[in-house]
């Protein structure tokens, strides 16, 4: 039975008592307590099943390293599998659920992985299922996705909402136990604007466990003064339940603050992403304990020694009436010592080491507890619930000597650092022998911008260290290397720090640790197909040794063959364990074979939380025009355009999509048509260098356009091919106005600056984007002038302002830069006004435009348009394989100049070659439009069986103004074989005829743009 | 010389007897030999196409005097880090010829090898979310028809079916249709290194790890060896596949190329219970994500914007991505990811890869696989080895270097061009 103690637990409240549910059965616990520590408290040792062979799953640990409780928990909304029992803090309320097993948790039917695990190695699924050839799809597959997952799916959108804060700190120090509530506080005494992180409710981490006096008094009460001195210092900022995440390039990090997972009835948001650049980071993280490795160390009631200690200690609770305790190591007698104190039994202590423990054990064995020095686990009894040990000799092959009932193993296999913050960014570890631990290399510390070391190491994360003759890991050593860490710290940014006292310290002395990696060391294949390294995972002692034997020699090879640490906790307890198995059966040094790569995050984190606020609505940017909620309100039916949204067209009711485009255009090319144009791209450039600059930019000459002129240009990539197009328009002797693409205004003007940046830093000429600050109205039509006529007094007619001219006019009132410039083949003005009197401006053009039918259209109109007037359209001729030449643009490139951007590429071999696909115009035979991106085939097919093709289709419509449908297409050699019939395929298992025409449909004089 | 001794096949029947006696009597996968003086031919690179490489110059052409050399472990580089999807609707002729090849040998691979590397024709779905792509996917679907290669342009209602945790119609970027293949789908990544490297190795083949490549030997502008950690080897040809230090490795021979190495994130989640069948690309929005079987949501995203060979990247790109999914398949917002990592891709200009003979003689290059080249590892494989044992291969030619000197691209970053 594991139950509540009468009395006892540091963290619980028992005066407030908390309900909640498990697998559908009522529960309750106190305030405080972890819902790992409830369910102990309410016997419920058993609480999953492992990945692979289903085996029944108890806690193991008491912290963020656990494995094995993980579950279900929540529901609809804020439900949310995988999550650890031993981090969630319980809440009336709560529900949960254990995970991977069906029917239910205490009968499995896939525990018949179990039972089948010896003919389920590591691998095995590389070299079986191969037959028949569609059975790993259709067969296998399905089963083994089946009884793999772990968790149940969420089903419905998430409830609860995340936000991102951006903090800049000189020190940030992760962990808040005693050796990060000493750093933290000498790096603030110093000065520093300092971050204190733990991912805990609770300061001081392990140490009030642990006992020890700090100053005579117990640790407790130096966490006490610690915190209450630091939360009086205004350049330090505290902060639990928030986990250091991930360690990034020059001093980046994330911080994972979990705001209400453990009260989710309250307000705001669930988890808060901290985006930290810190001058120096102190990962002052801690150890986690190691099982380990012998014979049913996966039984539940197996756990770890400290987790034992701590269900007692600290939530009065009572893992079982009789723990045996295994080690190697004097630190699990604190175990043994807290568990008789608790009133409980400890049959005995299995010390792996032949000449036993120190201070700790003469304490125990004063206790009146039976120590057995050099002796091990054979084999633990018991299924669902360990009902005893087989013990053994260590130094034996696992010949029993004993049988023990108990029901509760406390293990400990000695302590590693946590070293993954060190590690993420590149910081490197050394090996040290006589803890048979990795730590930080502080000479290898991970380096930032200027090329120093941007992580400090503290406490026990640190390791144990040379420089001293205070040995090993103890409550000293921890203060004195935390003092030192924050210290540094706070100096290599340029703070002024002073020597700090440290404490006086009373601790126990202990003897060295003995690295125990297989128990009994000489234990035969049928003991290590029973002991675990991963729990979660199901790998075994045996499976590393297979692997290894099989060649997968390289630690990575190991893992990817085994999946050793490949589960949740991401090799927390089994890391080590496993390295050092194959080490032993390479033959290999542990430290020859290295670890794996540490990476982000420390522990999981939310996608939530990742994603932000930035959902819905705000994913991304939405960029709005002036006219935009005149557009809403009139039914326009959205397309989303970059960030943008341009109405497609503005059906009315009963109307379809294509009619309502079919009556845009015509209404225009009769009358009247307006189009919000604000998206295209407007970029100045100015200076005295700024025709020699476009000159660069664009294939035509733009320095000789004379002010008050427009004309339209190119530009091309550096590889020639054609990138962007647009009116450039220039305003006085050092202006031009850039009109670019809707999607190219960001692209275009990063284009120019690099160039400007990187090439031609010494030309005077800056660029500034002012796309936003204008609304752009294009007015066009027959009676487009007779509008702009009504609205102003000044001369507007063809002669002043002819095709391709601008003018500064006063319209009714506003101040506008009209453009006389047409994408539609039509009389046409496009009318700059500030933005701000976008709105009221368009709405002026609606009024005065009445009398001739004015009519709004949308992005599809205008394409259809200029697809009848044979215009081009980035994006839809080009595709980034297109150069000016294959469109017929030739008269675009200036000869006169002798360089500009894609020139010189234009004139290799295959770009400066005739026999390439030019723009043609293209008729269906029967009138039909053709499909969208339909191909040309000609004969045959080529060397790889592909049928042959001449061209392809860019555009095509159904043309309302000529009543048949249209389109645009490259051809080989296209312009020189007008009237000549293709045949494209469409996948609809039709073939569309078409004939190659001229690409100007409608107009080709110009005369109706040119009045 | 032709192979060592039958390797011993692996099947159901290998693993029960085997557990007879406690999985004793396994063989080692590939051998752990010492170089020898000279090969034939010596391929740079462990990973699936230098592994593949050797593979089909020993199996097409018989050539099995071959050392593969690795600085580190097999299959270590992209070919053990990426999201494994694999599909061939490309959209230019060459692309689609040897990705499609790849597809189709992934088809029988397991069986090939005798290894299995769990292909898994889940069907790959690439969303359409604007209007322009809308248009992209279906010039695609009409030239994959014409290219022999199977996709269907589907409207919203059968993306639906096809992955039902989708979310249609979110605020921003509505699924207006997307591009089917329902024969692309998935593989296991290191299965297909250590297939090859096995079957490599039966054939004879040396495959040399810890050993790196210092230094290129040429005698009057023919290759004759490489300096390498474990010591100078010799050989007749030469084939670097070594992705992201291609541009090192092209240094030694005196060489440049038209390559930006830069870091390649992906991520994935803790694993749940099936719930996607398929594998959904989102374009627009930057995002893909499919389901392994182990049942964690294997997410990638874009790459980094800048150059470097850290193998780590930055956050800014798994949030960008992270937010993209989130958006797109709303229920994941519930998950968390368990862990993120990079690798550093070879990138071309055309986002093509480069197949072909060198300015050295009897030196080849592949490389530029850039962010997609596990599903052309057979393909790939197969092409460079024709053109290795042959000196030209039609898989190949129209992926030589002298395409930038012509201006002769294959590209295929065609689908990211920008409408109005
Ligand atoms: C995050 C990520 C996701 C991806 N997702 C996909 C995907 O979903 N689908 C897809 O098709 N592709 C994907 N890719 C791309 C794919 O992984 C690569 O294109 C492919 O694996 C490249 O294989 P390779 O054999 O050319 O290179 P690698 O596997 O990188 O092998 C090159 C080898 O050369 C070795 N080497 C380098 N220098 C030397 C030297 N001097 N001496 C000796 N050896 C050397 C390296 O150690 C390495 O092992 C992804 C890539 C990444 C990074």
């Amino acid at each position: 039975m594991s139950t509540r103690l009468k009395e006892g637990g540091r963290r619980i409240d028992r005066a407030k008592q908390v309900e909640f549910t498990f697998n559908g059965k009522r529960m309750s616990g106190f305030e405080g307590d972890t819902l790992a520590a409830a369910l102990l408290a309410n016997d419920q040792v058993m609480m999953g099943r492992s990945f692979k062979y289903h085996r029944p799953r108890g806690v193991v640990a008491s912290g963020a390293e656990e494995p094995n409780a993980l579950v279900n928990l929540g529901e609809g909304g804020k439900f949310e599998p995988n999550q650890r029992a031993t981090t969630t803090e319980i809440f009336d309320g709560l529900t949960a659920a254990s995970q991977n097993h069906w029917p239910s948790l205490d009968f499995d039917v896939g525990a018949i992985n179990a039972k089948l695990s010896r003919f389920l190695p590591a691998g095995f699924y590389y070299k079986t299922f191969m037959f028949p050839r569609f059975a790993w799809k259709h067969l296998y597959e399905p089963i083994v996705r089946q009884s793999a997952g772990l968790g149940r799916v969420p089903k419905d959108r998430d409830a609860d909402t995340y936000e991102h804060y951006y903090a800049f700190f000189d020190v940030v120090v992760i962990g808040g136990g005693v050796a990060g509530l000493m750093a933290a506080k000498s790096a603030g005494e110093a000065g520093a604007k300092v971050l204190l992180m733990e991912q805990t409710p609770h300061w001081g981490g392990r140490a009030p466990v642990d006992g020890g006096e700090v100053d005579g008094k117990p640790v407790e009460d130096f966490v006490a003064a610690t915190v209450a001195a630091l939360e009086a210092m205004g350049n330090v900022t505290l902060r639990t339940r928030m986990m250091g995440a991930g360690v990034y390039d020059h001093g980046y990090m994330l911080g994972y603050q979990r705001l209400r997972d453990h009260a989710p009835a309250a307000k705001g948001p669930r988890h808060r992403l901290w985006r930290i650049r810190a001058g120096r980071i102190v990962t002052a993280t801690g150890a986690i304990e190691r099982p380990l490795s012998f014979a049913g160390n996966d039984v539940p009631g197996v756990m770890l020694a400290s987790a034992v200690r701590d269900y007692v200690v600290d939530y009065g609770v009572s893992p079982g009436d009789r723990v045996v305790v295994v080690t190697n190591n004097d630190d699990a007698y604190r175990t043994a010592i807290a568990v008789k104190a608790a009133g409980l039994s400890v049959p005995a202590i299995l010390d792996a080491r032949a000449g036993g423990g120190g201070a700790l054990a003469e304490e125990a064995k004063a206790q009146g507890i039976r120590v057995l020095n050099g002796m091990g686990v054979a084999k633990v009894h018991g299924k669902k619930r360990v009902e005893g040990v087989a013990v053994c000799r260590q130094a034996g092959e696992g010949a029993v000597e004993e049988e023990i009932g108990c029901d509760v193993v406390a293990m400990s296999g000695g302590w590693s650092p946590v070293v993954h913050l060190w590690s993420h960014c590149g910081g490197k570890l050394v090996w040290n022998d006589k803890y048979a631990m990795f730590q930080p290399n502080p000479e290898a510390s991970p380096t930032g911008a200027d090329g120093e070391g941007f992580v400090l190491a503290a406490g026990v994360a640190a390791g144990a260290q040379t420089d001293t003759d205070f040995e090993g890991l103890g409550l000293y050593e921890t203060l004195r290397t935390a003092v030192r860490a924050g210290t540094q710290a706070a100096a290599e940014l340029g703070f002024k720090t002073r020597d700090v006292a440290l404490p006086t310290v009373s601790e126990h002395d202990e003897v060295a640790m003995e690295p125990v990696w297989l128990m009994p060391q000489g234990a035969g294949a049928k003991l290590r197909m029973k002991a675990w390294l991963d729990y979660q995972n199901d790998v075994k002692v045996s499976d590393v040794q297979l692997a290894a034997r099989e060649g997968y020699e390289s630690v990575e090879h190991t893992k990817r063959y085994t999946t050793l640490g490949m589960a949740t906790d991401q090799g927390k307890l089994s890391n080590i364990n496993g390295l050092a198995t194959l080490a032993n059966a390479l033959g290999e040094a542990i430290p020859q074979v290295g670890t794996t790569t540490f990476r982000p995050p420390y522990t999981p984190i939310s996608m939530g939380a990742i994603a932000g606020e930035a959902r819905a609505e705000t994913f991304q940017p939405l960029r709005r025009t002036p006219m935009h909620d005149w557009h809403e309100e009139n039914g326009a039916h959205w397309e989303p355009v970059g960030q943008w949204r341009r109405p497609y067209c503005y059906p009315r009711k009963g109307e379809s999509h294509a009619a309502a485009v079919a009556r845009e255009v015509m209404a225009t090319r009769d009358s009247l048509g307006l189009l919000d144009a604000s998206t295209l791209g407007k970029l100045v450039v100015k200076g005295p260098d700024a025709g020699k600059f476009l000159d660069m930019l664009y294939t035509n000459m733009m320095s000789t356009l004379k002010p008050g002129r427009c004309r339209y240009g190119l530009m091309c990539s550096e590889n020639g091919f054609l990138i962007d197009d647009g009116v450039v328009a220039r305003i006085d002797e050092d202006t031009f106005l850039c009109h670019t693409t809707t999607g190219g205004a960001e692209r275009i003007h990063a284009h120019m600056e690099e160039w400007l940046q990187t090439e031609w830093w010494d030309w005077q000429v800056y660029v500034a984007n002012v796309t936003e600050q204008y609304a752009q109205i294009a007015v066009v039509g027959p009676n487009a002038r007779k509008v702009l006529e009504k609205l102003t007094d000044e001369d507007i007619s063809a002669e002043s302002l002819p095709f391709m001219a601008w003018k500064d006019v006063t319209l009714d009132g506003v101040n506008s830069r009209v453009y006389r410039i047409s994408f539609s083949g039509e009389l046409s003005y496009e009318i700059a006004v500030p933005a701000s009197v976008g709105r009221a401006f368009w709405g002026r053009l609606l009024q005065a435009g009445e009398e001739y039918g004015v009519t709004p259209y949308g992005t599809e109109a205008l394409h259809v348009m200029r697809a009848e007037k044979g215009f081009i359209m980035i994006g839809d001729e080009t595709d980034g394989t297109v150069i000016p030449q294959d469109l017929g643009l030739n008269w675009a490139i200036s000869k006169k100049k002798d360089d500009y951007l894609g020139k010189r590429a234009q004139a290799r071999s295959f770009m400066d070659n005739p026999d390439r696909w030019q723009l043609v115009g293209l008729e269906t035979v029967d009138g039909s439009a053709l499909p969208d991106g339909a191909y040309a085939v000609a004969e045959g097919t080529n060397a790889n069986g592909q049928r042959n093709v001449q061209g392809r289709v860019t555009s095509t419509y159904f043309s309302p103004t000529l009543g048949k449908g249209i389109a645009m297409g490259l051809v080989h050699k296209g312009p020189d074989r007008m009237g000549e019939v293709l045949d494209f395929p469409g996948t609809d298992g039709k073939t569309y005829k078409a004939k190659i025409v001229d690409p100007v449909f409608y107009d080709r004089d110009g005369e109706k743009q040119n009045v | 010389m032709r192979g060592i001794g039958p390797m011993r096949r692996y099947s159901a029947f290998a693993v029960a007897r085997e557990a007879a006696r406690y999985h004793s009597g396994w063989e080692r996968a590939w051998r752990s030999p010492e170089p020898k003086k000279r090969y034939d031919v010596i391929i740079v690179g462990a990973g699936g196409h230098g592994l593949a490489t050797a593979y089909y110059l020993g199996k097409n052409f018989g050539i099995t005097n071959v050392a593969i050399l690795e600085k580190g472990w097999l299959g270590g580089g992209n070919t053990g880090r990426n999201t494994t999807i694999i599909r061939s609707n490309y959209l230019q002729d060459p692309s689609a010829a040897i990705y499609e090849k790849a597809r189709s040998l992934y088809e029988t691979m397991s069986q090939d090898l005798n290894y299995n590397v769990m292909f898994s024709p889940r069907g790959v779905l690439m969303l359409a979310q604007t209007e322009h792509e809308v248009r992209g996917y279906k010039r695609t679907a009409h030239a994959n028809l014409l290219q022999g290669v199977e996709t269907e342009f589907v409207s919203p209602q059968r993306v639906k079916e096809l992955v039902p945790i989708i979310s249609l119609d979110g605020p921003r970027y509505p699924v207006l249709g997307g591009l089917w293949q329902a024969r692309g789908g998935t593989g296991r990544h290191d299965a297909v290194a250590w297939g090859y490297a096995r079957a490599c190795s039966d054939m004879g083949m040396d495959i040399l790890q810890k050993c790196e490549v210092t230094g290129i030997r040429q005698e009057g502008g023919k290759v004759v060896g490489v300096d390498t950690t474990k010591g100078t080897i010799g050989c007749d040809k030469l084939g670097i596949v070594v992705a992201g230090h291609s541009g090192v490795l092209a240094a030694m021979a005196g060489f440049r190329l038209p390559i930006e190495s830069v870091a390649l994130q992906a991520l994935v989640s803790e694993p749940i219970k099936p719930c996607m069948d398929i594998v959904v690309m989102a374009n627009t929005v930057h995002g893909y994500m499919s389901q392994s079987d182990k049942g964690e949501m294997v997410i990638g995203g874009g790459a980094d914007g800048y150059n470097n060979y850290t193998q780590r990247g930055s956050f800014h790109h798994i949030e960008e991505t992270v937010r993209a999914l989130v958006e797109t398949f709303p229920m994941i917002s519930r998950l968390k990811m368990l862990r993120q990592w990079g690798g550093i891709v070879d990138m071309t200009g055309d986002r093509s890869p480069i197949l072909s003979k060198t300015p050295v003689e009897g030196m080849f290059i592949n490389c530029g696989w850039g962010t997609g080249g596990f599903k052309a590892i057979p393909g790939s494989g197969w092409g460079m080895a024709e053109l290795m044992a042959k000196g030209s291969s039609p898989l190949t030619e129209e992926f030589g270097l002298n395409r930038f000197a012509e201006g002769r691209f294959v590209d295929e970053s065609v689908a990211a061009g920008v409408a109005h």
